[in-house]
């Protein structure tokens, strides 16, 4: 099967990847807010999580992750896997600040360096083509009717 | 009290494995079903929501995200959200690049796994 790889952006398809990228980001800070407010969850006892779901701060972070999955589902239908999901990468710098300013974590300065070197690599994807098609192999004529076309 | 450092280790592990299953299959979903925004513009936002839940495959997809999901609320309740999310995430890029060269056959090119490379050396570093 022969691929062969093209861009499929516009602006308002990169509207799209920066929902799918804040969505996800601010999602997962808020469950760990709420998460930390619940306390830790004993591996004997994860029926607990359920009760998790009655926190705002993970219910509105299970808010955030559904708008993320309609635009990652929307951006999975114009473009590759190995496309969507390094051009959203921003978004490890959106938890790693919010991390750091609002839940007090400690972040060290090679978590930094692994932070920006995460973008830059990701960085290289977005330069490049977003889709792959899948064009059908081309199927040479058999030999019987390139004959009965001679004749 | 956070949790051992294999601990952790085993959570990402979960994460990662899971959230890889969900992706490919639920990529692999939307590229059977085709362009959202030419169905929403054709059958509206009810036709397709249901042109996406009568695929299987996505149903599947949706189930092992889900399990991806509470491994991950489980995983940030033990141990610091800046560690287990962007490790957890990253390392899910580095499988998903191998999962779709093999399973969804995209153009996973050197600019991709240079990508690749440059995201394991920063999970290892945010990892130390």
């Amino acid at each position: 099967m022969k691929k062969t790889a093209r861009s499929t952006m516009t602006f308002r398809r990169y509207l799209v990847l920066a929902a799918v990228m804040l969505t996800a980001s601010l999602g997962d800070t808020f469950l760990g807010k709420g998460m930390k407010d619940f306390g830790p969850v004993s591996v004997h006892h994860l029926g607990s999580l359920l009760y998790a779901v009655a926190n705002p701060w993970v219910i509105a972070g299970i808010l955030l992750l559904l708008g993320f999955f309609a635009s990652y589902l929307t951006a999975l239908s114009w473009a590759d896997l190995t496309f969507v999901l390094p051009s959203t990468a921003l978004g490890y710098v959106v938890v790693a600040l919010l991390s750091r300013f609002w839940l007090h974590e400690q972040i060290s300065p090679s978590r930094w360096i692994g932070i920006l070197l995460i973008v830059m690599g990701v960085g290289f994807v977005t330069l490049g083509p977003s889709y792959t098609d899948h064009a059908p192999a081309k199927v040479p004529p058999l030999p019987e009717a390139e004959e009965v076309g001679k004749r | 009290m956070m949790a051992p450092a294999w601990h952790s280790a085993l959570m990402i592990a979960t994460i990662v494995f899971t959230a890889t299953a969900g992706d490919v299959l639920t990529a692999s979903a939307m590229r059977k079903i085709g362009d959202l925004d030419l169905i929403r513009a054709e059958r509206g936002l009810v036709g397709t929501i249901y042109a996406v839940t009568g695929s299987i495959r996505f149903l599947l997809g949706v189930v092992c995200m889900a399990l991806s999901f509470f491994s991950l609320l489980f995983a940030v309740s033990n141990a610091n959200v800046s560690l287990i999310a962007p490790a957890s995430a990253s390392l899910t890029f580095v499988s998903n690049a191998v999962a779709a060269k093999f399973f969804l056959h995209e153009n996973v090119d050197r600019r991709r796994w240079l990508a690749a490379a440059f995201v394991c050396c920063g999970v290892g570093l945010m990892a130390r």
